[in-house]
């Protein structure tokens, strides 16, 4: 009697969680849940905001895919910018990381120094820089002519300023860094003596050890880095944008432009949909792939 | 002894790389703001880091914004939108946390996994009804749009980066306060909170700094330049003049990224926990 007494309070006091969840819930049903479905129901429509919307079935889609010459271009600039900057960033956060991550002297101020450009992520203050230093008479190729090279048109040239986009992101590899170096920390030190004891040279025991110990970190981050880069919008915007020639005019920036200056919703929202199927699509590939690479301790 | 030199020229390589790295790192900063003392036709073609002379010219000159709303404006519209936000997102986010690191309740597995699904969910798939939503509740050309999405919790990386702190918290603590009688939101009020202290911190920081360098959302939302944030108005700045005032443009850039700064440097061991603990894209 008495501990069905305590049960009963125990539930009570247990159903309250879902008071403490009810923002949430909330949130999550009108402002993620709802939105994700009804861009869904606009891709396969003509909503314009102004006139009454009628379903159109797949038109949206088979105009991108057959019509939209933009729009193939947008896509292959897309897959093109995040195949440039995920690669740079986790190879080059993790060879940094492995660099600082020997107790070296002055280690807290490099760290500082990589960590600080990730500070201002997409904020608009370092895309400007970026513009007056990728100019045509900007200091880049100011140092540059010094050295007797001359007149690269880094902005200008529909080869070179995506590249060029490319940077400022790849600049910004400071946060996935400080991650790696936290996983580097937590790599128990018996594991090295085990490989240098069994005659383990230090790049074999990067592959025997240091890799697989941090190989979760590394399939989270570029998780996480492509869904980053497949939405860029805001360097593209204001520092090209999308020129020359839509060398830089990433699916972000056509959806913005065909929902917010055309307000051709439906058509933006099935855009939006072919971005999300490429992050779905990175993801799923991601996890395809874990089971040859990411190794989990538990599973050992 | 041929050992011990070969690792100090190991480690002479090894810093060379760091350094001369970190120098290049650090250099468009660095430049842009000694750039911001330069008159424009000094931007142009200098290979010069230091200016000729320092002149706060291009800072008067700047701060006077677009026309007639100087960023003075512009700094308290940013403010008003990022400091709420902020400030909703922490109180919303380990309430929410709390239910999940807490409780046992019916269905807790299947919302958890919803949760760390949203992470994932973004921006660009949902932002067109987003705008058609706060478009028909008439809250466009307002900052409301920041504050309903922070003050109802539609931030999954801070949930579950508290709820990942509460895991460290012994449940005795919740058990000994219901001994003494507390109810669940007296235990989290008053017990539990004041040792959340350093997550919460970490998730406010990191809120501020997305909110404060956001450009995309602000820029669809806000339309009104008397209200628009120091975002916009650098973009608006860029735009405003056929021939870009390169001096005035540095000069309020630098000033934009000040905040972010400073708060970096006096913060800086819980920027780093909080990338560490939870790996959150800076």
């Amino acid at each position: 009697m008495k501990a069905k007494k305590t049960l009963s309070i125990n539930s009570k006091r247990e159903n309250q969680a879902y008071l403490y969840l009810l923002p949430w819930i909330i949130g999550f049903i009108v402002f993620q849940a709802y939105p994700l479905i009804a861009s869904l129901v606009y891709s396969f429509s003509d909503y314009n905001v102004l006139d009454k919307m009628n379903f159109v079935g797949l038109d949206n889609y088979i105009t991108l895919f057959t019509k939209d010459k933009e729009f193939k271009k947008s896509l292959f600039v897309t897959i093109q910018y995040a195949l440039y900057t995920v690669p740079f960033k986790i190879i080059m956060s993790l060879l940094i990381a492995l660099l600082l991550s020997k107790s070296r002297k002055g280690i807290g101020i490099l760290r500082t120094v990589y960590y600080l450009p990730s500070l201002f992520g997409g904020s608009i203050a370092v895309a400007i820089l970026w513009k007056l230093m990728f100019m045509d008479n900007g200091f880049i190729n100011s140092i540059l002519s010094s050295f007797g090279i001359g007149g690269i048109s880094w902005l200008g040239n529909p080869k070179l300023a995506l590249p060029t986009l490319s940077l400022l992101e790849a600049w910004q590899f400071g946060s996935s860094m400080v991650m790696y170096l936290a996983a580097l920390k937590a790599v128990p030190v018996a594991l090295y003596e085990a490989a240098s004891i069994d005659g383990s040279g230090k790049i074999r025991s990067f592959f025997s050890v240091t890799f697989p110990q941090i190989s979760p970190i590394i399939f989270f981050s570029i998780i996480m880095q492509s869904i980053n880069a497949l939405q860029n919008f805001t360097s593209a915007f204001t520092i090209t944008s999308g020129g020359p020639m839509k060398s830089t005019y990433m699916l972000g920036l056509k959806l913005y432009n065909d929902g917010f200056t055309y307000f051709k919703m439906g058509y933006a929202a099935a855009t939006s949909w072919i971005i999300f199927f490429l992050i779905v699509g990175t993801t799923l590939l991601m996890f395809a792939s874990s089971k040859l690479w990411v190794f989990y301790g538990d599973e050992a | 002894m041929s050992k011990l030199k070969k690792n100090t020229i190991k480690e002479i390589i090894a810093y060379s790389i760091l350094i001369l790295l970190g120098v290049i790192m650090i250099y468009p900063l660095v430049w842009m703001f000694f750039a911001s003392f330069k008159t424009n036709e000094e931007i142009y073609g200098s290979t010069k880091l230091l200016p000729l002379a320092y002149s706060l010219k291009s800072y008067i000159e700047g701060w006077k914004g677009i026309g007639g709303t100087t960023y003075t404006r512009f700094f308290i519209n940013t403010f008003a939108m990022v400091l709420p936000t902020t400030l909703l997102t922490v109180i919303s986010s380990s309430v929410v946390a709390y239910g999940f690191a807490r409780f046992r309740f019916k269905g807790k597995g299947l919302l958890f996994a919803m949760l760390l699904a949203s992470m994932m969910l973004p921006n660009a798939v949902i932002i067109i009804p987003r705008y058609m939503l706060f478009r028909n509740i008439n809250v466009l050309d307002s900052y409301w749009p920041f504050y309903l999405t922070a003050g109802f919790a539609c931030y999954p990386f801070f949930i579950y980066m508290i709820v990942q702190f509460f895991r460290g918290l012994p449940m005795d603590l919740d058990e000994s306060a219901y001994i003494d009688g507390c109810g669940t939101f007296q235990t989290f009020l008053h017990i539990l909170l004041p040792l959340m202290k350093p997550a919460l911190f970490s998730a406010g920081l990191f809120q501020f700094l997305w909110t404060y360098n956001d450009y995309f959302n602000s820029l669809i939302y806000i339309n009104s330049v008397k209200k628009y944030t120091v975002s916009l108005a650098l973009k608006l700045s860029l735009d405003a003049e056929s021939v870009v005032q390169w001096d005035k443009v540095m000069a309020v850039s630098g000033i934009a990224v000040l905040p972010v700064v400073i708060l970096f440097f006096i913060c800086q061991k819980y920027f780093v926990e909080g990338i560490a603990t939870t790996g959150l894209k800076g």
